[in-house]
């Protein structure tokens, strides 16, 4: 216990200590809410889609967790390149609590992450459409996080170095995020990307968040909570699997 | 206390440390010296369970490294040779992090963090973040980290690497202390002679990942007819440097004297 906490503590330490990482994470969620919120705003309307900020702030805050969740669990490479992961694991400690700690750090702090953006998107003029679904929205919120801290340490587990973290942001991250339906409604896309986007795990975080936050599902809530869930466990099944066989 | 037999490392097709033989009795010292990339640290490695070895066989404490490795690790402490701090954390959650993971009680760990720092004058810097930290700093604080939990063995990667001669001698006294009142095991590597002759009780001189000699100081320099470890050295690992490791490690130990991010 004492373990997971102490590892847990670490990371929110760290998070609140790196300023530029904190702005950094909130200018670009912001950017995007103001960009295209405004942008594409009056298009959105036009078209009958109704008012896009409230369309676009759950995909936004959806992004927002997904990056600071991923980047928490890649921080294992840093920590390798940096020689702390070293004394990590020669602790007598288990593999999977050490796994355990630091995917609730990484998760804790891209939900709180998710949380800020959603105060800032209140003055973008974003409405959350009932307070009796903030505790169900806060729960998406979690489970994209934990989904996406444990699939940044499975990732980090199999990379030696920096070397292929570029690759990833471009080929699995970017896709990620632009193919989830935060920018724009599945309904009505080409099969394709429909197909696409059903198989992408963020598009039913940000369904969950949407249907919660605002107006309009996709999937349903019940289907996007079994398919966060059901991935969350099978990727901390599997990202503690692979943790335990890093070699330094 | 720790056995070692037919060890043998290969990554692809180069060896690093080829068919090794070596035993350490409890509370004994004992220095694990060679050249430059002659295979020290990756012996290391593998006895502290961060690396699975080709082929052979350890135990630490009775526990087998590769098998046991929660027993294992109970049983050592180590101070690696490369950086391990985390430079975001201050001195003193350092030290906590590892007292933490090493269930130190918390009355214990308290005490016992206080006195090492100030055992290595860190204690004025405690809540300082690593990164502002001197390179000498940092390998202090490693060391007086490798201390919060006392273990059965403790791996002292060329400890004092990058310290000065006063640093030195205090580090040690410590460590010949806790060796004698406690029966610590220590195994560590150095590239100071004159250290390795003061201090340890056996040696194994390693080079190009075989062992080349293994006894006394004394015997040693008995068996090579010369004056100090350091000649004897000399004369059982040949003249020539290990030219791409010397360069490696060169830059390694500019690196962490430069390393102020
Ligand atoms: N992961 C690795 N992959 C390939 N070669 C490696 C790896 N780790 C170590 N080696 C090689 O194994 C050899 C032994 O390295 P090691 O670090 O054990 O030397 P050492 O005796 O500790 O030297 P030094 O005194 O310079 O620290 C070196 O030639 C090194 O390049
Ligand atoms: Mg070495």
């Amino acid at each position: 216990m004492s373990t997971i906490y102490i590892l847990w503590l670490r990371q929110l330490k760290r998070y609140f200590r790196s300023k530029t990482r904190i702005i950094g994470s909130l200018g670009q969620p912001l950017l995007f809410l103001l960009a295209l919120g405004f942008g594409f705003g009056p298009i959105f309307q036009r078209a009958g889609g109704g008012n896009y900020i409230q369309f676009l702030t759950p995909g936004i805050i959806a992004m927002s967790i997904l990056f600071t969740a991923l980047f928490s669990g890649i921080e294992i490479i840093w920590d390798r390149q940096f020689g702390f992961l070293k004394e990590t694991l020669v602790a007598p400690v288990s593999r999977l609590q050490i796994m355990i700690g630091r995917t609730l750090g990484g998760a804790t702090v891209a939900s709180l992450q998710g949380v800020i953006v959603l105060l800032l998107s209140l003055l973008v003029g974003f409405r959350p459409v009932s307070m009796a679904l903030l505790p169900m929205a806060f729960l998406f919120t979690v489970l994209i996080a934990l989904l996406f801290t444990a699939l940044g340490t499975t990732i980090a587990s199999l990379l030696e170095d920096m070397q292929g973290f570029q690759l990833i942001m471009n080929f699995l991250v970017m896709p990620i995020f632009f193919l989830s339906g935060a920018l724009f409604p599945l309904q009505g896309l080409p099969k394709g990307l429909i197909a696409v986007a059903s198989v992408n795990p963020l598009s039913y975080g940000v369904d969950g968040l949407r249907g919660t936050l605002a107006n309009g599902v996709h999937f349903g809530l019940t289907m996007d909570f079994l398919v966060l869930g059901v991935i969350v466990a099978i990727l901390l099944v599997v990202g503690g699997y692979l943790f335990s066989k890093i070699q330094v | 206390m720790i056995q070692v037999k037919n060890l043998t490392k290969r990554f692809n097709d180069f060896t690093a440390v080829d068919n090794i033989s070596l035993s350490v009795p409890d509370g004994e010292i004992f220095a694990f010296l060679g050249p430059n990339g002659a295979g020290k640290t990756t012996t290391i490695r593998m006895l502290t369970t961060l690396l699975h070895p080709t082929s052979g066989e350890m135990r630490l404490n009775g526990y087998d490294p590769v098998t046991d490795q929660n027993e294992a690790r109970r049983s050592f402490g180590i101070v690696f040779q490369d950086p391990s701090l985390d430079e975001e954390l201050t001195a003193y959650e350092n030290m906590e992090f590892h007292g933490v993971l090493y269930k130190v009680p918390k009355d214990i760990r308290r005490g016992r963090v206080e006195q090492l720092l100030r055992f290595v004058e860190l204690w004025d810097r405690k809540d300082d973040l690593v990164k502002h930290f001197s390179g000498g700093m940092k390998r202090r604080l490693e060391i007086a980290r490798g201390l919060v939990h006392h273990p059965k063995i403790l791996f002292l990667d060329e400890p004092t690497l990058g310290l000065d001669p006063q640093t030195r001698d205090h580090i040690w006294s410590y460590i010949k202390n806790l060796n004698k009142e406690e029966r610590m095991t220590v195994f560590f590597t150095t590239h100071y002679m004159e250290e390795a002759d003061r201090v340890a009780k056996q040696v194994a001189i390693i080079d190009k990942g075989k062992i080349v000699a293994q006894g006394s100081p004394q015997e040693l320099k008995h068996q090579t007819n010369t004056s100090s470890l350091e000649d004897a050295f000399l004369a059982l690992t040949g003249r020539a440097i290990r030219e791409e490791e010397v360069g490696a490690i060169d830059h390694l130990r500019m690196h962490r004297r430069m390393r102020h991010r």
